[in-house]
């Protein structure tokens, strides 16, 4: 197991924490939980394709996307926070099990 | 070789550790502070991959940005001093089955996969002036078109969480 660290595993540590943040999406009820779940699954997806940039062929398009990913995930957390809060003003609660009308 | 083993083991650890206590923790401060160790750890992994730019990015956005971001939305949105940070998991049982099948399945599908890596890795002294070239050369429209997304997205944001 305490090879010499290679592609494979960071492959391992980013499959792990995708499975993390995919039971975080699917089990939690906290809004803002489920946005901390997207998060892990976004560096997941980060570490995946640095790791796939050193260890192949062509290593700055590879970071250049996953300055696009860091990019994308701020306008995700920024806008979803603040529906997360118009959310709390209507329903008073951020638990997505009760909000489940369009208007209060 | 054998330090930057160690290193990444110790990252491994704490990035999986934290993630956990991120994702089955009651408390949620206690998660975002849990996410604030994943964050950094994996910030860690970055350096390890030689990418400087990226690690600094992920820590200044991130844990400065989203990180503060998601700070201020848990204390928006619950009574502090109350039970209400307190939360829980749904259906945990069916979870844990769908997640460690998917898990599994993309883990073993990730290593029993040839990727055929490079046999000396991409080890510069630094890649920041590459990346630049790259972003206002060969990525220059993605690269406007993220600067307009991030304006839609501040307006936007802005316009939701004002009050009426």
């Amino acid at each position: 197991m305490f090879t010499d660290v290679g592609l494979n595993h960071y492959l391992v540590v980013s499959g792990i924490l995708f499975g993390l943040g995919l039971f975080a999406l699917i089990s939690r009820k906290n809004a803002i939980l489920i946005l901390m779940g997207i998060e892990l699954i976004l560096n997941a997806c980060n570490i995946n394709l640095i790791a796939f940039a050193r260890y192949k062929a062509n290593p700055i398009d590879g970071q250049v996307m996953a300055i696009f990913v860091i990019i994308l995930a701020v306008c995700e957390a920024a806008i979803a926070l603040a529906i997360i809060i118009n959310i709390y003003k209507n329903f008073s609660t951020v638990d997505v099990d009760e909000v489940n009308t369009l208007r209060e | 070789m054998m330090l930057e083993n160690y290193v990444f083991y110790l990252f491994a650890l704490v990035t999986i550790v934290s993630a956990f206590i991120v994702v089955f923790s009651k408390n949620i401060v206690h998660s975002a502070v849990a996410l604030f160790f994943t964050l950094f750890s994996v910030s860690g992994f970055y350096v390890l991959l030689r990418a400087d730019f990226i690690a600094l990015t992920q820590i200044l956005v991130y844990i400065g940005g989203i990180l503060v971001l998601i700070i201020f939305g848990i204390m928006l949105t619950n009574k502090v001093t109350g039970a209400e940070l307190k939360t829980r998991n749904l259906h945990f049982i069916p979870s844990v089955v769908v997640t460690g099948i998917i898990t599994g399945m993309i883990i073993f599908l990730l290593l029993s996969t040839d990727w055929n890596p490079v046999k000396d890795p991409f080890s510069p002294n630094s890649t920041i002036k590459q990346i630049g070239f790259k972003l206002l050369g060969d990525y220059l429209l993605p690269f406007e078109i993220a600067s307009v997304i991030l304006l839609v997205a501040l307006i936007g944001s802005a316009m939701y969480a004002r009050k009426k």
